[in-house]
């Protein structure tokens, strides 16, 4: 029974995870639009939430064969979705890939879709509360 | 959890650009002052941002990693009169470029802004999540 209600509640949960931990990838690529040799970083989210739900990770696996060789995706992550770079648009030359209206559209799109996962998780409990209670 | 750390992230943002914009007004006051408490006239300033950890997450917040003098070549007036003139009638006036630290304030005004709306959209994120369940 408590099984069913997490599978109820799952998908927007998983969703809702995500969508914070993008938040915060944009916001500090906004906070460090000034900084020299800065790195744009972003996730693909529907490869994240496509992985995080399955199980699975999005990472390559690399084998081994020898000690000298360096362990493959150890870089940062987002509930097991590699964090990727952003490919720029404008390079500057100061080595920071920000484009602050890519940025700045990217982070209002991410907050209206929390926000949206938040009124469907939102709706999901209602009607798990209007069934129990008939 | 990753929304919490946008505080962190934008805040530090935050106080960085207020620390160039502090850095601008110091250029600004002193673009006449042709002498100093070494003797020297006033050498213009500019804050180094390097991107920073902050919090348990991915994401990288902003720091200022030094404040270092421009060593471009003070620009000389001539100005016999002048009580601080050398033989030649020059006087050093300090290397600050009026136009340059007025961009630099704009930028730095801008990317302030920017980052109080990172920091409002969150809160407003965190207020809804609040609600989830209600």
């Amino acid at each position: 029974m408590v099984n069913k209600l997490d599978d109820a509640l799952r998908f927007q949960q998983t969703a809702l995870t995500l969508r914070a931990g993008r938040q915060e990838l944009l916001a500090a690529n906004i906070a460090n639009a000034d900084t020299p040799n800065f790195k744009a970083r972003d996730i693909d989210f529907a490869g994240a939430l496509q992985n995080a739900l399955a199980g699975t990770s999005g990472k390559l696996p690399a084998a081994q064969t020898s000690p000298a060789h360096l362990e493959a995706g150890t870089g940062s992550s987002v509930m097991g979705a590699p964090v990727l770079y952003r490919r720029p648009i404008q390079p500057t030359a100061d080595g920071n890939t920000v484009d602050m209206d890519v940025e700045r559209a990217e982070f209002a799109d991410n907050a209206l879709r929390y926000e949206a996962s938040v009124k469907f998780i939102s709706e999901d409990i209602k009607q798990i509360m209007q069934a129990i209670q008939g | 959890m990753s929304l919490f750390n946008i505080f962190n992230v934008a805040g530090s943002a935050m106080t960085a650009q207020s620390q160039r914009l502090n850095v601008v007004a110091s250029n600004l006051a002193n673009a006449d002052s042709t002498t100093s408490a070494n003797g020297q006239p006033y050498h213009a300033k500019q804050v180094v941002f390097s991107a920073t950890q902050v919090g348990a997450g991915d994401a990288q917040g902003v720091k200022v990693l030094a404040v270092v003098e421009d060593n471009a070549p003070m620009k000389m007036v001539y100005d016999p009169k002048h009580p601080m003139a050398n033989e030649q009638g020059y006087v050093a006036m300090p290397n600050v470029n009026v136009v340059d630290e007025m961009v630099n304030m704009i930028s730095a005004s801008r990317a302030y802004q920017n980052n109080v709306e990172v920091l409002n959209t969150s809160k407003t994120l965190l207020i809804k999540t609040l609600t989830i369940g209600q």
